[in-house]
């Protein structure tokens, strides 16, 4: 209930949402922790150059956002994709509504959040819960 | 949720869901295609029939469009109903920005060709980036070829 009610002060301002990139069990290991490990031996010099390719790519979407629900599924309008190259099927979308679950980070703009505020009531809510 | 018998002609134009205590957040105008994309990477282009607080949908008229690179590929499905926990994304697709976009559409054939070639240089990529990691010790859990018991097979 406490983020439901966080995102919905939110609503009306320009957020960036970042996807959850290795959904499907039939993928090969995170590609995220693939990519910090890269990240270490790119500093070897025998490294072939095959493998420094681009692994950390995540689905960002940026958009304001227009509403929320209790599940925290979010519908974006106005949405721009971070990397179109990779992702050209959401050049003709202008609003889209995100499945609460595939959501990784959601980036808030830093003046919109009272983290004061956000840390207090999040406090309230744990003791609330242990009751 | 709200089902629309597809054989008739859809006069609704805009869909409000409301389960009993809040507002599932969804207003769609029903007269546009929808964009999905799935987990498993695919996207399905359709008008969006039905949907619920799960986001499991109805499309109907349905095509999979495989993207690769700049060219893209339909195949014509018809109707689909989609299980929620599979879908990414729900988008709107805007009609003229969709006329604007710098992408060529090809036949199946020829997409479906680019694509077995994608993937085999990814898995080739794949296969190298394994064996460097491999050579100086470290070796990634590989979930497709790991059982229910966490045991690692090796082919």
């Amino acid at each position: 209930m406490l983020f439901y009610s966080f995102f919905k002060s939110l609503v009306g301002k320009d957020v960036v949402v970042e996807l959850k990139n290795d959904l499907s069990p039939g993928d090969t290991r995170s590609a995220h922790a693939t990519g910090l490990w890269e990240n270490v031996f790119s500093y070897l010099e025998d490294v072939d150059k095959g493998i420094q390719e681009h692994s950390e790519s995540y689905l960002s979407i940026c958009g304001t956002l227009h509403s929320v629900d209790q599940y925290l599924n979010i519908k974006l309008t106005d949405i721009s994709v971070t990397d179109p190259e990779k992702y050209p099927h959401m050049l003709s979308v202008k609003n889209c509504f995100i499945r609460g679950s595939v959501v990784r980070y959601v980036q808030l703009p830093a003046d919109e959040v009272d983290t004061q505020l956000l840390q207090d009531a999040a406090r309230k809510e744990a003791l609330q819960q242990k009751q | 949720s709200l089902f629309i018998n597809p054989q008739q002609k859809c006069t609704v134009k805009t869909i409000v869901i409301a389960s009993n205590i809040q507002s599932f957040c969804c207003l769609f105008e029903l007269t546009e295609k929808h964009l999905v994309l799935l987990r498993d990477g695919r996207t399905l282009i359709g008008f969006l029939r039905s949907i619920d607080q799960f986001a499991n949908l109805v499309l109907q008229q349905t095509v999979e469009r495989i993207h690769v690179g700049k060219r893209y590929g339909d195949i014509p499905r018809g109707i689909f109903i989609v299980r929620g926990e599979n879908v990414v994304l729900l988008g709107e697709i805007d009609l003229e920005k969709e006329s604007d976009t710098s992408l060529q559409q090809v036949c199946i054939e020829d997409i479906l060709e680019e694509q077995r070639l994608q993937q085999q240089s990814r898995q080739e990529a794949e296969k190298t980036k394994h064996l460097a990691l491999k050579e100086r010790g470290l070796v990634m859990p590989r979930s497709d070829i790991m059982d229910e018991y966490g045991v690692q097979h090796q082919y």
